[in-house]
């Protein structure tokens, strides 16, 4: 491609071109940073949104006591895989979302096209979804794990677990949701496709907030949950943008 | 320094050679050829389903032909398709544009992605549109036209040097088809390249630069 470089007219500013001569260019960090922003600004005028998956993660640990006992001896045990498994479904309940009314209003098109790397943008999007998903979840699991019996030094444990699970979940997610895109109610699909890679960071996740309700060392399963998020960060934006790409053809 | 850019210029060239292109068992574009250099805008017109959005999708690379092929400055848009984009600003059939979102808010993120915005510079664009009283209005609260409106500043933010447009009238009253005219004829009389998938005329007075190519049912 030749470097066109600035074009001056009398009648309109100078075409900013390959790379843009002008030094008005936005680089791959900064392009994804604005779409980061901007996701952030759009969930916050989109509240009903936001709160969804949190209320579904509410009501799943608030209900179970009631359905199976409320002595905390006997919750105890079973409080990890309750917190992972309400986990795992609240953050797939947000992930339909994550890029379909980008599709749908040309947004992705416009970044397939915008000479910006697809691969960064998406995983911007993917880091808003676990602000507004993941991070949150991690906040409140050590409350619902306190009412499912869970002692107070079990806090660190919980919070730190969730957070990087879900960072794992948010990135397998985000492969799904582009290969859903085309599909309408993906809902189902998207599940189908997300739940048995879920799996690994379900178990490692659980295992870690086990071992921390119970006051042992979670180091292990923690660091293989840490394993997985790095892989999925290394290996979920390629393949997403790869898959958005597919769809817009 | 200007002969050089002039030369530049001169070399701004989008054609297509060839260009088959299928969806599912409907081959839409059959052999499809065009040209359209610097200086010039070429509409596309013909009936529905005749494939107009198909090849302007093929020509911005976001479709690709099972044969032949597009080529920008002499050189297959495949080679390099990052830069080739960054050449380009496409305008579909919908405008990409938050309801939640001011059209101030959506330029400033749109097209901030691609390049940086002074405030200056997005006013006048804003302005030029006919903008300027209701920018700061989120864009669920404005009519389709004054979306295309915002779209339309947008288009002209990107600076790029080739412009696809699919129905760029679409939602426009008389005033807002004379609008999207008169830019392209600024565009082009800049040195600029348009191909613009149209129903009804563009209102463009860039006599000689602008051509036609009507496609049909294969």
């Amino acid at each position: 491609m030749p470097d066109s470089g600035a074009v001056t007219s009398p009648l309109r500013p100078a075409f900013s071109t390959a790379g843009d001569a002008a030094g008005a260019a936005v680089s791959a960090v900064g392009a994804a940073r604005l779409v980061l922003a901007r996701d952030l600004k759009l969930a916050f005028r989109k509240r009903s949104q936001l709160v969804q998956p949190l209320a579904f993660f509410a009501i799943v640990t608030t209900l179970f006591p009631l359905g199976v006992s409320p002595e905390l001896p006997r919750l105890r045990p079973m409080a990890a895989g309750v917190l992972w498994a309400a986990a795992l479904l609240a953050s797939l309940l947000a992930l339909e979302l994550l890029f379909r009314d980008d599709a749908q209003d040309g947004t992705l098109e416009q970044y397939a096209l915008s000479g910006r790397s697809l691969t960064w943008l998406l995983a911007a999007k993917t880091a808003a979804h676990w602000l507004l998903t993941g991070l949150p979840l991690a906040l409140m699991a050590p409350l619902a794990g306190i009412a499912l019996g869970a002692p107070g030094a079990a806090v660190p444990g919980i919070v730190v677990s969730v957070a990087v699970g879900t960072v794992a979940l948010s990135l397998i997610g985000s492969i799904g949701a582009a290969l859903t895109l085309g599909v309408r109610r993906s809902g189902a699909l998207l599940s189908l496709l997300t739940l048995p890679l879920d799996i690994p960071v379900l178990i490692f996740g659980a295992r870690a907030t086990e071992l921390a309700i119970s006051g042992e060392a979670y180091g292990v399963p923690l660091q293989l949950l840490a394993a997985l998020a790095v892989l999925g960060l290394t290996l979920a934006p390629l393949a997403a943008a790869a898959a958005v790409r597919i769809n817009l053809e | 320094m200007a002969r050089a850019k002039k030369g530049v210029m001169s070399d701004l060239c989008l054609k297509g050679e060839n260009v088959h292109l299928w969806r599912g068992d409907h081959h839409v574009l059959r052999g499809v050829r065009f040209q359209v250099g610097a200086g010039e805008c070429l509409q596309l017109t013909g009936a529905n389903g005749t494939g107009k959005t198909t090849l302007l999708r093929t020509a911005c690379g976001l479709a690709y032909p099972e044969g032949g092929e597009i080529t920008w400055c002499g050189q297959n848009i495949r080679a390099d398709l990052s830069a080739f984009h960054a050449q380009l600003a496409y305008l579909g059939h919908e405008p990409p544009l938050k309801a939640e979102l001011t059209a101030r808010e959506n330029l400033e993120y749109w097209v901030g992605v691609r390049r940086r915005l002074d405030r200056h510079e997005l006013d006048a664009a804003l302005a030029r549109v006919g903008a300027d009283h209701w920018a700061d209005r989120p864009v669920r609260t404005l009519s389709a036209g004054q979306k295309r409106r915002a779209a339309l500043a947008g288009l002209t933010l990107m600076r790029a040097p080739l412009w696809l447009l699919d129905e760029p009238t679409t939602n426009l009253d008389a005033e807002g088809q004379k609008l999207v005219g008169a830019l392209i004829d600024e565009h082009v009389q800049a040195g600029g390249v348009a191909l613009a998938a149209v129903h009804h005329e563009l209102a463009v007075s860039a006599g000689r630069a602008l051509r036609r190519m009507e496609l049909t049912f294969a």
